[in-house]
């Protein structure tokens, strides 16, 4: 090796309470290379960020930076060392300017006063150097989350850090939106940066890195170079086994589903400047994908007939019965759940512990007087806990310390405890691993064999053609059709998906 | 890949409102609060005749110039997402101390200071309880407002009058000529605003304050020094306080204990009428300028209609509901 790396870690040891969550990891990061992070939800990914940033202070271990031993005490001294970190969760402001955000803490002064017109001018400089043009005096909030996400990275970058690090960047964006950030990705990298890039899919990780290194359950798996490691070989090294390979999960065979009865109906439902309204029928146990882009108006249907939003128009029937607008308490007693996108702040309680979050809907259910006795939630909490595989499996365990796919699990284990009858799943499988999807997918599947019926929400057309008996398709907050899955390819749906989107672009 | 497509890149142009339309949306809450000033003024003039005149004008000011100075330092505060009930309190203790003070034969240039310096200590405790053990503010400030009204009593059980040229002339001096006058007093609450516009907007300091109001959390990881604002901020309203308390000693020539009792929550809807969110984040020390102006001017039109003084609270109640759901319908439209 010709080039000497610009950081390297070797034993990094992180103990949180209870739990080994990094142990003696090494990492290696190259100046001008993309270096993907891999490994399972849970698998130490965030925790080595957090130790090589300063969030966390290792319990043992080094970490050199340029051949020099260094430590860092705080996530200002990384910075200051050049190490710079874009969290998933956008840690940007709002209610300020696109130029403050990228310029927020160093901005030019002139006689004690904030210069605004070169703060400015700065922020369009950092922002051009990335090819992005945009208002720089236009609050960020104006601007959609893709665009928010390479406001992150011009600020993280006009540090001129040594290293970026990306923290799944990816999850919210779509396809063309990731090719725009892959463009600013390979400008820093031929600029000299090293980059981590941290993503669940693995053919961005093959687009766009050179190097990758694996971890599974804290440890190290290993560093190998992307070229030279086939994807069944790296699923096989992430999950530790070898799991047949995605494509040889067996494709849901739809069956002529008019012999199942119709479980909800909805007949020109729908709300203004929210949802056109639109008909739909979904039966007992099909599974009904849908299909569209972020914003073409998925989450708001579904919102819609699981009654957790009021609709304007039309009427939604639950078995022949009608649900009046905004009825959730009632959708909920028929059967109807709705299972949200964002975990954070539709789902999971993150200061409740794993037990309480499962049976919060049950025993809102059976009401405040009866409650159940502690012997019975421990115990059903204790059978969800194994039935979907939750790590760790300790029901006491506060639920925000799970990483994003055991939380999925909680939250579906919620929903699943008050036996629905349709389940309905906003992007369930986004932002955990490949190994929780296909546990997830197949528990569809499984529920829908037992007669349960499950809308499911997805961004990833190749697993809404997997699992789904029909495909519902958005655009532009309208359900343009809904399609039979047999034989129905990739290019089908994304046609339909895709059709006059294009010509306006605009917010 | 043809990443470098001019096509690509277009999408990533984003919004762009001229720069005119996107001030004016920012400033919306503020405009409305001028313009409901100015119906005020215009309806008055209609209804009572001879209203508007200069004499008006500068009563405007005149008669709340402790208030103008608590709203200030409260949009700090509520910039923030945080509250600060101790400020009407401090009044009272603040201007005893001072009538004590003076009563031992002080003189204003060592007592001012001090009136002014007791309201920066309690909003410094409180400072500490926030920004350190990570107390509620509204909390944390009711301590204080409790600490600092136990002060006051155990100052004095009775009102105190105060004779003290110094401070006199802060309110007591009448400036300019005829029907057109301002004070001392004033001219410091009026030099108090434009200082904390330029801190607001031209100090890394205050666009902490935004950015701490807009989402506390990425505020700290962008390495902001979020504890310092956040204690900095009571202190400076627990200063502002202090000034208050000496120019409501001025204007009433006396501290009482029971002075100041409910003006904490004066100044908030002051500052909520103004157009700042409760939350934190947006909103404009000229808005709360604006606020106190309104909140003024309604009390001369209910003197004016010799009607009973607690009309102005329906009033005020009346606005203060208008500009909320005013606010929160400017919201919803941005966001959709």
């Amino acid at each position: 090796m010709s080039v000497a790396p610009v950081l390297e870690a070797t034993g990094l040891t992180v103990r949180y309470p209870g739990q080994l969550a990094l142990d003696g990891v090494d990492l290696r990061l190259f100046p001008g290379e993309v270096h993907s992070l891999i490994g399972e939800n849970g698998a130490g990914k965030s925790t080595l960020i957090k130790a090589l940033t300063g969030a966390v202070i290792p319990d043992a271990g080094t970490l050199r930076l340029d051949g020099a031993e260094v430590s860092f005490g705080s996530p200002g001294a990384a910075a200051a060392a050049g190490i710079a970190v874009v969290y998933q969760e956008l840690d940007l402001l709002p209610n300020l300017s696109v130029a403050e955000n990228i310029m927020l803490g160093r901005e030019p002064h002139r006689f004690g006063s904030i210069d605004w017109r070169r703060t400015r001018e700065e922020a369009v400089a950092a922002l051009a150097a990335l090819d992005i043009f945009i208002d720089p005096a236009s609050p960020l909030q104006q601007h959609p989350a893709a665009v928010q996400q390479l406001v992150a990275i011009a600020r993280a970058v006009r540090t001129q850090p040594r290293v970026l690090i990306l923290d799944e960047p990816t999850s919210s964006l779509d396809q063309s939106e990731v090719t725009e950030l892959f463009r600013v990705i390979r400008t820093l990298k031929e600029a000299g940066v090293a980059i981590v890039f941290i993503t669940h899919f693995l053919e961005q990780v093959y687009e766009v890195s050179d190097r990758l290194t694996v971890l599974r359950g804290g440890r190290l798996v290993g560093e190998y170079l992307t070229r030279e490691i086939l994807q069944a070989e790296l699923v096989g090294k992430m999950l530790g086994r070898h799991v047949e390979s995605l494509d040889e999960f067996e494709l849901r065979q739809s069956e002529p589903d008019d012999r199942q009865p119709v479980f909800l109906e909805a007949r020109g439902l729908g709300r203004d400047g929210v949802v056109a309204p639109f008909d739909l029928r979904v039966r007992e146990g099909e599974v009904l994908g849908l299909a569209g882009l972020l914003g073409s108006g998925r989450t708001e249907l579904a919102r819609l007939i699981s009654g957790v939003d009021r609709h304007g128009s039309g009427r939604l029937t639950v078995e022949g019965a009608e649900l009046r607008p905004g009825a959730m308490r009632a959708a909920i007693a028929r059967g109807v759940v709705y299972s949200a996108e964002d975990r954070r702040y539709g789902g999971i309680i993150e200061d409740l512990s794993i037990e309480d979050n499962i049976l919060l809907a049950l025993q809102a259910q059976r009401g405040w007087m009866r409650r159940a006795s502690a012997a019975r939630r421990r115990e059903l909490a204790q059978s969800w806990i194994e039935a979907l595989g939750i790590v760790p499996a300790d029901p006491q365990l506060r639920a925000g310390a799970l990483s994003g796919g055991n939380q999925q699990k909680v939250l579906l284990a919620r929903w699943l405890a008050v036996a629905p009858r349709l389940l309905i799943l906003d992007e369930p499988t986004r932002g955990i691993d490949i190994g929780a999807k296909v546990e997830l997918q197949r528990l569809m599947l499984s529920l829908a064999q037992e007669g349960m019926a499950v809308v499911f929400i997805s961004g990833e057309l190749e697993e809404l053609l997997r699992v789904s008996d029909r495909i519902g398709v958005m655009r532009e907050r309208r359900l343009v059709g809904v399609l039979e899955n047999d034989a129905l390819s990739y290019e089908d749906v994304l046609a339909l998906i895709a059709r006059s989107s294009r010509g306006d672009d605009d917010e | 890949m043809s990443a470098e497509s001019p096509v690509q890149s277009a999408g990533f142009r984003g919004i762009q409102t001229g720069p005119v339309l996107r001030r004016v949306n920012a400033w919306l809450p503020v405009i409305a609060t001028v313009a409901i000033l100015l119906l005020m003024l215009l309806a008055g003039q209609l209804y009572f005749g001879d209203f508007v005149t200069p004499r008006l004008v500068s009563s405007l000011f005149d008669n709340n110039p402790y208030l103008i100075v608590l709203a200030v330092g409260m949009t700090f505060v509520i910039l923030t997402g945080g509250i600060d009930l101790s400020v009407g309190s401090v009044i009272a203790f603040s201007g005893l101390l001072g009538a004590q003070l003076f009563a031992a034969g002080l003189p204003a240039v060592v007592v001012l200071p001090l009136m002014v310096l007791s309201g920066t200590l309690i909003g410094a405790v409180i400072g500490i309880m926030v920004a350190v053990f990570d107390i509620q503010p509204f909390i944390a400030s009711l301590a204080g407002m409790f600490l600092a009204r136990g002060l006051a009593y155990v100052t004095s059980l009775k009102s105190l009058p105060i004779k003290n040229d110094g401070l006199n002339w802060l309110l007591g001096t009448s400036w300019g000529g005829g029907q057109w006058y301002t004070t001392p007093g004033v001219v410091l609450a009026l030099l108090l605003v434009a200082l904390a516009f330029w801190v607001l907007h031209y100090t890394r300091f205050g666009r902490t304050v935004y950015a701490i109001g807009g989402n506390e959390q990425s505020a700290r990881l962008m390495g902001l020094p979020v504890g310092r604002t956040k204690f900095l901020i009571y202190v400076i309203s627990g200063t502002g306080a202090g000034i208050a308390g000496v120019l409501f000693a001025s204007y009433t020539q006396s501290g009482n204990p029971l002075a100041g009792l409910g003006m904490e929550l004066q100044a908030i809807a002051a500052v909520v009428i103004g157009g700042t969110i409760l939350s934190g984040g947006s909103g404009y020390v000229l808005g709360s300028l604006a606020g106190v102006l309104v909140y003024g001017l309604i009390q001369i039109a209910i003197t004016y209609m010799s009607v009973d003084s607690w009309w102005t609270y329906i009033v005020i109640g009346v606005l203060l509901l208008v500009f909320v759901v005013f606010q929160r319908a400017l919201s919803a439209r941005r966001r959709g």
